[in-house]
This record gives C-alpha cells, sequence and structure tokens, in this order.
C-alpha cells in the first residue's frame, strides 16, 4: 500500500541507497514498526487515552462547584497526543504520502542563507516562534463569556480536525513546491480568477488583521503610565540591539538577547517608579486616541527603518521572552493548578447578548476563538521561510501538525489564566465604556445588574485589584490583554512573590503581549507594502522595483493609512471597539483559512486522492459555514448589537428624526461615526465574504476538473534525489536510531554531497 | 557518565538549542555550506557563474538582514 504510491507519484527513478548509505527508511520496515504493538506501547497508549478520558469526564460531565485547572491541561495534551499519534498519521499515510528518497528545497536549493537545513527540532521551535503570537492569547479570554467547555471543546478538537491539518497540508504543500507561498500555489491552482481575489483578500485581510492586534495593544496601555513606559523602552533597547549586533559584536545573538531581556525586566521595574512620580503621570498618562497615533507613527517609521535596526533585534527579544514566559505560565499552572468556579456553558452562549462580543455561541464562539484552533494566517507563515529549511520531507507531520498542536496549548492555558479570575472581575474588565461608563461604581452597577449566578461584584474588588496590578483602574481595559495579564499575575503570584508582586507579572504579560504585537505590526505591515508594491507594479512597472524609494514609502504610506483608518475607528467608536470589530479579524483569519483549506483541497484532488478528500473537505466545510454564517450575521441580521447595516440603519433614523444622543452615544458626533463605522465594517465583511466564495468556488471547480478528467496533473516540482538522512520526529523511532548510528559512523567527507557542476 | 559530565552535556544542548531557534548559528550553517560546496568541486560556482568568495562573518550578517530588507517574513497574530 505504502509503496505503491512512491513511483506514482515519482517519474524520475528514485534511489533509496544512493551511495554508501540510505537517505529513507524501507517504507515496509516504517510501517512493520507503526504496526507493532508491544506490551509497554499499548499500556503507554492505554494511560494516555484513559488520562484523557477522564479529564474530559471532569470538564464536560462532573458538575461541581468548581473544576480544576489541570484538566484542563490534560484534556487538551492527551487530546492532542492522540491526534498526533493517530489521525496525523493517517493523513501522512494516505495524503501526504512524504517520501524520504526525495530532496527537500533545503538540499537541491541549498545556498547556506535562505535555502539551509535546518535541525527539525531547532526548526519546529522556529516555527513555532513564527505562529504564535498574540492571537491564542486573546481570542480565548474574550470566549471565556460563554462558560469553559465551549471555548475548550473547540480549541483542542478544532485544532485535531482543523487547525493543524490546515498548517501540515500547507507546508508539505509548499515544499514540494521549492517554497512556494499561498499567494502562488492559489494561482497555480485555482487560476488567475481564483487566485487573484485570494491575493487580494489576503492583502485585506492582513489590514484588518494588523489594526485589531495595534487595537488590542492601544487598549492595553491607554491611561496606563507604566505599561506606556515600559513598552515605549522596548524601542530604545531594540535599537541598541541592532546596533550592537551591526557594528560590534555581529551574530552574537543569544549574548545580546540576554543584555537585552535584562534591560527589558529593568524597565518593567523602572515602569512602575516613573508610574509613581508626577513627571510620569503628565506625561505618559494617554488616552487612547494619542496612544493610536503613536502606534500609527510608529509602525510607519520601523516599517521603513532598515529590518536590522530595529525589526530583527525585537524580533530575537520577542522569541526569547515567547519561549520563556509560555513555560514559565506552563510551569505554573501544573503547579497551583487554579481552581476554576465560571460555568460550564453560560448564558450568554444561547441568548447572544454577552457584553463581551456580542453574539451566539454559533457562529460566533468559532470565529472569536481562531488562533489556537484554526488559523488562516498560519499559511502564510508555512508557505513562506518554514518549507525552505526542512531537512527530510516526513519532518513536516512534526513540524506542521505539531506546531500547531503547540498553539492551541497557549491557547488552552491563556484560557485557564483567564477563566482563574473573579467573574466579576472579568466582565468589568471586558464591557465597553459605553456599558459600564468607565467608573468602579458604574461597572459594579452593570455587572451586578447581569444577574450572574454566583457574581457578586463590589466596589473595594475592583480598586484592590487596580492597586495589586499598579494601575489607575481596571474597568473596561477590553481587548483581552489586560485580562490575561491579571490572570496570569494571578497565577505567578501564587508561585513567586505574593501580592507585592503582582504590579510586576501584570506588566510583564503586557510587556510580552505588546512585543509580539507590535512585530507583528511591523511585520506585517512591510509584508503588505511588498504585496502592494507587486500588484501595483502590474500597472506602474516602477513600484515592482521594491528598493526604490518613494515607491516603498508610498506603499507603505497606503497600508499604514489603511490599518491605522481601521485603528482609530475602533479606538474612536462609541460603541466599544473591540466587541464589535473583534468579529471581523476572526472572521477574516477563517476566511483566510478557508482560503488555504480550498488550495489544498484543489491539490489533493489533482493528486487524485478522492477517498481522502473528506480530510481537507471537513474543516473547509466547517470553516466556510461558520464564516460565511457569522459574515452574513454581520450583514444581514436586524439586531442592531449583531448587524452592522442593523446599527446603522438604527443610527440613521435616530439621526433623521432629530435625535441628539442613541443608545450609548452622547452626542450628535458620536451618532454620525456610528454611522461612519457600521457602514465601514458593513462594506469589509461584504468584500471578504465575496472574495473568499469566490476562492471556495473555483476550488470547487478545480476539484469538480480533476475528478471528471481524472487527470494527475502537478504543479509540484521535480524529484530531486536526496543524498543526506535526517530522522523525522522528536524522539527517534528504533529503526530511525540504527540508521542513524550509521551515518554518524559514516566519514565526514562521505556524509555532506552537494551536486557540483 | 559522571553527574558533572552529564550536566555539562545537557547545558551544552540548551546552548545549543536557544542558539538554534534565535537563529545565531546561520553564520557556521553558510561557512559550512560554502566548504561543502568547494569539497564537491564546484569551485566554477553554480550556474557558470563566478565562484562567490567566503563572506565574513560581518559581511555574512550585513547580507543577512539587508536580504531581509528585501523579502520581508510575516509574524503571526
Amino acid at each position: 500500500m505504502g509503496a505503491a504510491s512512491n513511483t506514482t507519484e515519482s517519474p524520475t527513478a528514485l534511489k533509496r541507497i544512493p551511495h554508501d548509505l540510505a537517505v529513507a527508511l524501507d517504507p515496509e520496515e516504517l510501517d512493520a514498526h507503526d504496526r507493532h504493538w508491544t506490551p509497554l506501547k499499548i499500556a503507554i497508549w492505554s494511560a494516555i487515552s484513559l488520562l484523557g478520558g477522564l479529564s474530559w469526564v471532569m470538564l464536560a460531565v462532573v458538575r461541581g462547584e468548581t473544576v480544576n485547572a489541570i484538566w484542563f491541561v490534560f484534556a487538551a495534551i492527551c487530546t492532542y497526543l492522540i491526534g498526533y499519534r493517530f489521525y496525523s498519521k493517517f493523513i501522512e499515510k494516505h495524503i501526504i504520502r512524504p517520501d524520504d528518497r526525495r530532496a527537500t528545497p533545503a538540499e537541491y536549493k541549498a545556498d547556506g542563507k535562505d535555502f539551509a537545513a535546518t535541525d527539525r527540532r531547532v526548526l519546529f521551535g522556529h516555527h513555532f516562534a513564527a505562529i504564535a503570537g498574540a492571537g491564542p492569547l486573546v481570542g480565548p479570554v474574550l470566549a471565556a463569556q460563554m462558560g469553559y467547555l465551549p471555548g475548550t471543546i473547540w480549541i483542542i478538537v478544532g485544532v485535531v480536525l482543523a487547525g493543524a491539518v490546515q498548517d501540515y497540508l500547507i507546508l508539505h504543500f509548499s515544499m514540494r513546491r521549492g517554497g512556494r507561498s499561498l499567494g502562488q500555489m492559489a494561482r497555480d491552482e485555482l487560476g488567475v480568477i481564483g487566485g487573484t481575489a485570494a491575493l487580494i483578500a489576503t492583502l485585506v485581510i492582513m489590514v484588518i488583521i494588523v489594526a485589531i492586534l495595534a487595537l488590542v495593544v492601544t487598549n492595553a496601555l491607554a491611561e496606563s503610565p507604566w505599561g506606556v513606559f515600559s513598552v515605549g523602552m522596548t524601542i530604545p533597547i531594540a535599537l541598541f540591539m541592532g546596533c550592537y549586533l551591526r557594528f560590534f559584536r555581529p551574530g552574537k545573538i543569544t549574548e545580546i538577547s540576554i543584555i537585552g531581556f535584562v534591560l527589558l525586566i529593568a524597565a518593567i521595574i523602572g515602569g512602575g517608579v516613573v508610574a509613581g512620580t508626577d513627571w510620569g503621570q503628565t506625561y505618559l498618562l494617554l488616552d487612547k486616541v494619542t496612544i493610536a497615533w503613536g502606534i500609527i507613527l510608529y509602525g510607519f517609521i520601523a516599517a521603513i527603518l532598515p529590518v536590522w535596526l530595529l525589526l530583527a533585534p525585537r524580533d530575537y527579544l520577542s522569541t526569547f521572552m515567547k519561549i520563556g514566559t509560555i513555560g514559565m505560565l506552563a510551569v505554573a499552572i501544573v503547579i497551583i493548578r487554579p481552581e476554576i468556579s465560571v460555568p460550564a456553558v453560560s448564558e450568554f452562549a444561547s441568548s447572544g447578548t454577552g457584553p463581551v462580543v456580542a453574539g451566539t455561541l454559533f457562529p460566533f464562539l468559532f470565529v472569536t476563538i481562531a488562533c489556537g484552533a484554526l488559523s488562516g494566517f498560519h499559511a502564510l507563515i508555512a508557505s513562506g521561510t518554514t518549507p525552505k529549511l526542512i531537512q527530510k520531507e516526513r519532518q513536516t507531520r512534526f513540524i506542521g501538525y505539531g506546531g500547531m498542536l503547540m498553539e492551541s496549548l497557549v491557547a488552552i492555558m491563556a484560557l485557564v489564566a483567564a477563566l482563574s479570575i473573579d467573574r466579576g472581575i472579568y466582565f468589568a474588565m471586558n464591557s465597553s465604556p459605553a456599558l459600564t461608563g468607565g467608573t468602579v461604581q458604574g461597572a459594579v452597577a452593570f455587572v451586578n445588574s447581569l444577574g450572574l449566578t454566583g457574581v457578586n461584584l463590589t466596589p473595594d474588588m475592583l480598586t484592590d485589584m487596580a492597586t495589586n496590578v499598579g494601575e489607575e483602574s481596571i474597568v473596561s481595559r477590553t481587548g483581552g490583554a489586560p485580562t490575561l495579564a491579571v490572570g496570569l499575575s494571578h497565577i505567578m503570584q501564587q508561585l513567586v512573590g505574593g501580592t507585592s508582586m503582582m504590579s510586576f507579572w501584570y506588566h510583564f504579560a503586557i510587556m510580552f503581549e505588546a512585543l509580539f504585537i507590535l512585530t507583528a505590526v511591523d511585520a506585517g505591515t512591510r509584508v503588505a507594502r511588498f504585496m502592494l508594491q507587486d500588484s501595483l507594479g502590474n500597472f506602474f512597472p516602477k513600484f515592482k522595483n521594491t528598493s526604490w524609494r518613494p515607491g516603498a514609502w508610498a506603499a507603505t504610506a497606503i497600508m499604514v493609512a489603511a490599518w491605522g483608518a481601521v485603528l482609530l475607528m475602533g479606538v474612536t467608536d462609541p460603541l466599544g471597539g473591540i466587541n464589535t470589530l473583534f468579529p471581523l479579524f476572526g472572521i477574516a483569519n477563517q476566511l483566510l483559512a478557508a482560503i488555504a483549506l480550498a488550495v489544498c483541497m484543489a491539490i489533493v484532488a489533482k493528486r487524485g486522492l478522492f477517498r481522502y478528500l473528506w480530510v481537507v473537505a471537513l474543516p473547509l466545510g466547517f470553516a466556510a459555514v461558520v464564516t460565511i454564517s457569522a459574515s452574513f450575521l454581520k450583514i444581514f441580521s436586524t439586531t442592531p448589537g449583531i448587524g452592522y447595516f442593523a446599527q446603522n440603519r438604527a443610527f440613521s433614523e435616530a439621526l433623521a428624526a432629530g435625535e441628539t444622543s442613541f443608545g450609548t452615544a452622547p452626542s450628535v458626533e458620536a451618532m454620525e461615526a456610528v454611522v461612519r463605522n457600521t457602514m465601514v465594517q458593513g462594506v469589509l465583511s461584504i468584500v471578504f465574504v465575496v472574495l473568499a466564495i469566490i476562492v471556495i468556488l473555483t476550488a470547487l471547480q478545480a476539484t469538480w476538473n480533476a475528478y471528471r478528467k481524472n487527470s494527475s496533473a502537478t504543479s509540484e516540482d521535480d524529484a530531486v534525489q536526496s543524498q543526506t538522512y535526517a530522522p523525522a520526529g522528536f524522539i527517534m523511532t528504533p529503526p530511525e536510531k540504527v540508521l542513524q548510528a550509521e551515518w554518524d559512523a559514516l566519514p565526514v567527507h562521505k556524509k555532506i554531497k552537494i551536486k557540483g557542476h | 557518565m559522571t553527574l558533572l559530565a552529564g550536566v555539562r552535556k545537557g547545558a551544552r544542548g540548551v546552548v545549543w538549542y536557544l542558539k538554534g531557534i534565535l537563529g545565531e548559528d546561520a553564520y557556521e550553517k553558510y561557512v559550512a555550506h560554502h566548504a561543502a560546496l568547494h569539497a564537491a568541486g564546484a569551485d566554477d560556482g553554480t550556474d557558470g557563474a563566478a565562484p562567490h568568495p567566503l563572506m565574513t562573518e560581518r559581511e555574512f550578517w550585513r547580507d543577512q538582514t539587508d536580504r531581509q530588507d528585501a523579502n520581508p517574513q510575516g509574524r503571526c497574530c
């Protein structure tokens, strides 16, 4: 079974043993090893299944007063292990069909720079650092309003059946095509119309994603001198690091990252001191609009500065912080094991009137949590750097599927952190100022009026928490980041430092999220700028030259203006910003996933694998139904809280009737702002959904054509004989160990065989 | 293996991993690639072009960030 596929897909005769040693394991031997169930193996997998099953029972069936956070972690890890061992193996065997006799781009295009074979474990960390950012930390926090169970199920089941499948397929398909980008693959597989629609959709989606990430940072830094100081200090720290690497000690990345990290901690501690001074209160206590303008200006300057000065050094810092903090949070959750008193499914899941994000569980849970379960943005990473660094074909399962499972675990931990704080405080922080009035009294009155069982918020709880975390106020700190920071500080202070350290941990968490987001904003603007220049170049050839300064600056300015406008719209929105805009972020991300999966489906169909098409069709169908129905609700719903145009109509009619305040908008200007914002949001929703439908239809057509013609035309690069060997997974299997030992024993001069000519 | 040797091996592993993830080993990989090309007798350079002289460490890192300037990579949300 396994061997038959190799001959049909590799036209040239590839050898398993080209020279001295085998470059691939014998498929029969591999298969035999997988099928050979020793008693130990059976015992281990039985234990994993039992623990996983027990955890799900504790989460979903047992209804106590509280549920311990450790069950979330066990349920997640056991399910991931089972999904990885069985489902991803199934996909590997029937759809991916890797062939280690084939050289990867890192081997046949090796240049020692962009195409360079990288150790699988290192590349796993690399890939993880590139895909995981603020997304999996924010979405689950906002979705916590529906209770803990819906979010948990979607994150864990979603990643196994959808998110990790998408990442795995895109990574492998891109690798087979020399590291081609998603946009190029869409054009190859779906033709000009589908390809162009995919390209425009990607560009628009990128703008939205950058804007909403920037909105999250703005909300976290507004009215917070401490946050503004410590996050602001990351800029001079990164500049210093950049100069150090450029002029003083090139290449000493670990060294400077450790120095940078120490400076970062000093900046967090210094922020506490500065926030206590009059000077800090006068100059750093900034409102949202000022911060938003600051980020827009920063985004423009950062995107035109050379990479070495700001982007690259901050990227090192962000990677350093990411791996460290996530590891730290995981350890803390396992040791502290917080008790969670949030109901499994809250009243807002069915009523759709939740103050954090409007809408019922279906479809809005699935767009509120995108990253961590299914994230289309990953398709851009999995078809970018990573495929050019893979050593052997069989490693894509570990890196693509496994990397996404890790991100999902981050999302679960963010969910646990958000669930561990008091539910009253959660709603006071995440309800928009329009509902709470932005005051402690207003927040207490609003949250208690929600009539949630077990919630009895008092003003002291809010002021005490604000004092503990070193903020002026924690009322209406929407966007998810401050809530996660409170959750993280709540957990970490039990491990290190007690209440007096809470303010440090809070600002540590804010800094950690701001670092990712600023890197994503800067990198996103650059990528979008290149995409725009490439498109404009079709009409004005001069734009194609990306080193032409005026063109580069103009394209950067256009992209920054685009996301800046959405950001300002969110910041000044009388309806609250995050709760109206966040669904747009999720919808955009999921539509990108639908586009990526549509491309995958066309490829799988063209390979003639119709029996297994459901593996792709299942997540594609789900993503399409969720995003299209969410978009339609946003466009056509007559409930003003949900439908953009319904809201638009309500406010327009109020204005026409000569009213001077309506709903949460206190003035005519505010009402006009709502009319303007809802129109923009509604039009964006229409653009997204139309583009996505075009892409999906072209993919269906490509699939149908492939079925009818029964053709196996492939857009893969030609197969090249591999000359090297490396194991596939994190841990070597016994057959891999044997072969690896033979390679290790080989004299050095025989190991590397480069095709010279 | 004594305890000390074990700890040393573990520490070396951590440093190796950290350097790998941050990309500090990029120059070593480039030098190794260059040496392999040389050993394989590809002095005439690939595609018949003039041979590329080995870049110094400083040149290599400048070249690397310049390539990132010309070919930006996204960071995910």
